[in-house]
């Protein structure tokens, strides 16, 4: 059968992947889909460690933290979003170079 | 098993590398989609089954279809021609790729690094009991509400900042 490692070893991959994703991606919604592929790996990580150390256990914490990371990930979609197609409006653009009201 | 496994492995990062390193846009979040699809059928295969549906519903069909409109309300903007990653990509992916390659050689000396799964005990993962735990005062429920709220809190912040504020009013 499957070993954990090779789940950790993916969700290691897909993490950092997104990484990259957030870091060189010059459109802002571009760096929001790193940011979902994070929360993604994040999720393999607890479903196997949910299925591999925990799943003779009544307590199902893994189960329930992905419950929380996919709300948390909703909540944190639909506000990048607002923001970014707020900020689009005010200075059509959603490249992340323009965003600089704040630079002094 | 394996098999399906290396599959689902390859399809997701290769999709994932799509994602992070499509020109368009709109491509790139097409690529997002064959990746959740690839973390869904790894929850299947982790016998969560629960969990494999809500990822197809949640974010394939919520939050990608969010991000493909947030994708077309901007179009017009930063076309699709020219860099579309900050220059000095190259360092920022040797960089992470040491990370990596650091992280998981220190993460192969724990111990239960290599650890097979059992067979899922009967009832392990039944949804009757995650539903009740959700709900158990000396369980979840404390977090559970405050997830609620904060899901409300940030869908109707969400719609004040983007809805469209007409002249004269604040």
């Amino acid at each position: 059968m499957i070993p954990l490692s090779w789940y950790l070893i993916l969700a290691a991959v897909v993490m950092f992947i997104g990484l990259y994703g957030v870091l060189t991606r010059k459109n802002l919604i571009g760096a929001l889909m790193g940011i979902e592929l994070m929360l993604n790996s994040v999720n393999i990580n607890l479903v196997a460690f949910w299925r591999y150390l925990h799943a003779g256990k009544p307590e199902m914490d893994g189960l329930v933290f992905v419950a929380m990371v996919f709300v948390v990930a909703a909540a944190e979609t639909a506000v990048g979003l607002a923001l970014i197609i707020s900020a689009y409006r005010r200075r059509k653009s959603v490249d992340a170079n323009d965003m600089d009201l704040l630079k002094g | 098993m394996k098999l399906i496994f290396l599959l689902t492995a390859l399809v997701t990062v290769g999709s994932a590398i799509a994602t992070v390193s499509a020109r368009k846009i709109l491509h790139a979040a097409l690529w997002l989609v064959l990746t959740l699809l690839g973390v869904a059928v790894l929850f299947a295969l982790l016998e969560a089954s629960f969990f494999a549906v809500v990822q197809v519903l949640v974010y394939i069909g919520a939050i990608s279809i969010l991000i493909i409109f947030a994708v077309m309300l901007s179009r017009s903007s930063l076309v699709d021609e020219g860099s579309q990653t900050h220059r000095r990509w190259w360092a920022v992916a040797i960089v992470l790729l040491a990370v990596v390659i650091a992280w998981v050689a220190a993460l192969s000396l724990w111990p239960n690094w290599s650890t097979v799964s059992a067979a899922l005990p009967a009832g392990a993962g039944d949804l009757a009991t995650l539903g009740k735990q959700l709900v158990d005062p000396n369980g979840y429920l404390l977090p559970f509400e405050l997830s609620s709220i904060l899901l409300v809190a940030a869908l109707v912040g969400a719609i004040y900042t983007a809805v469209e504020k007409k002249a004269g009013q604040a």
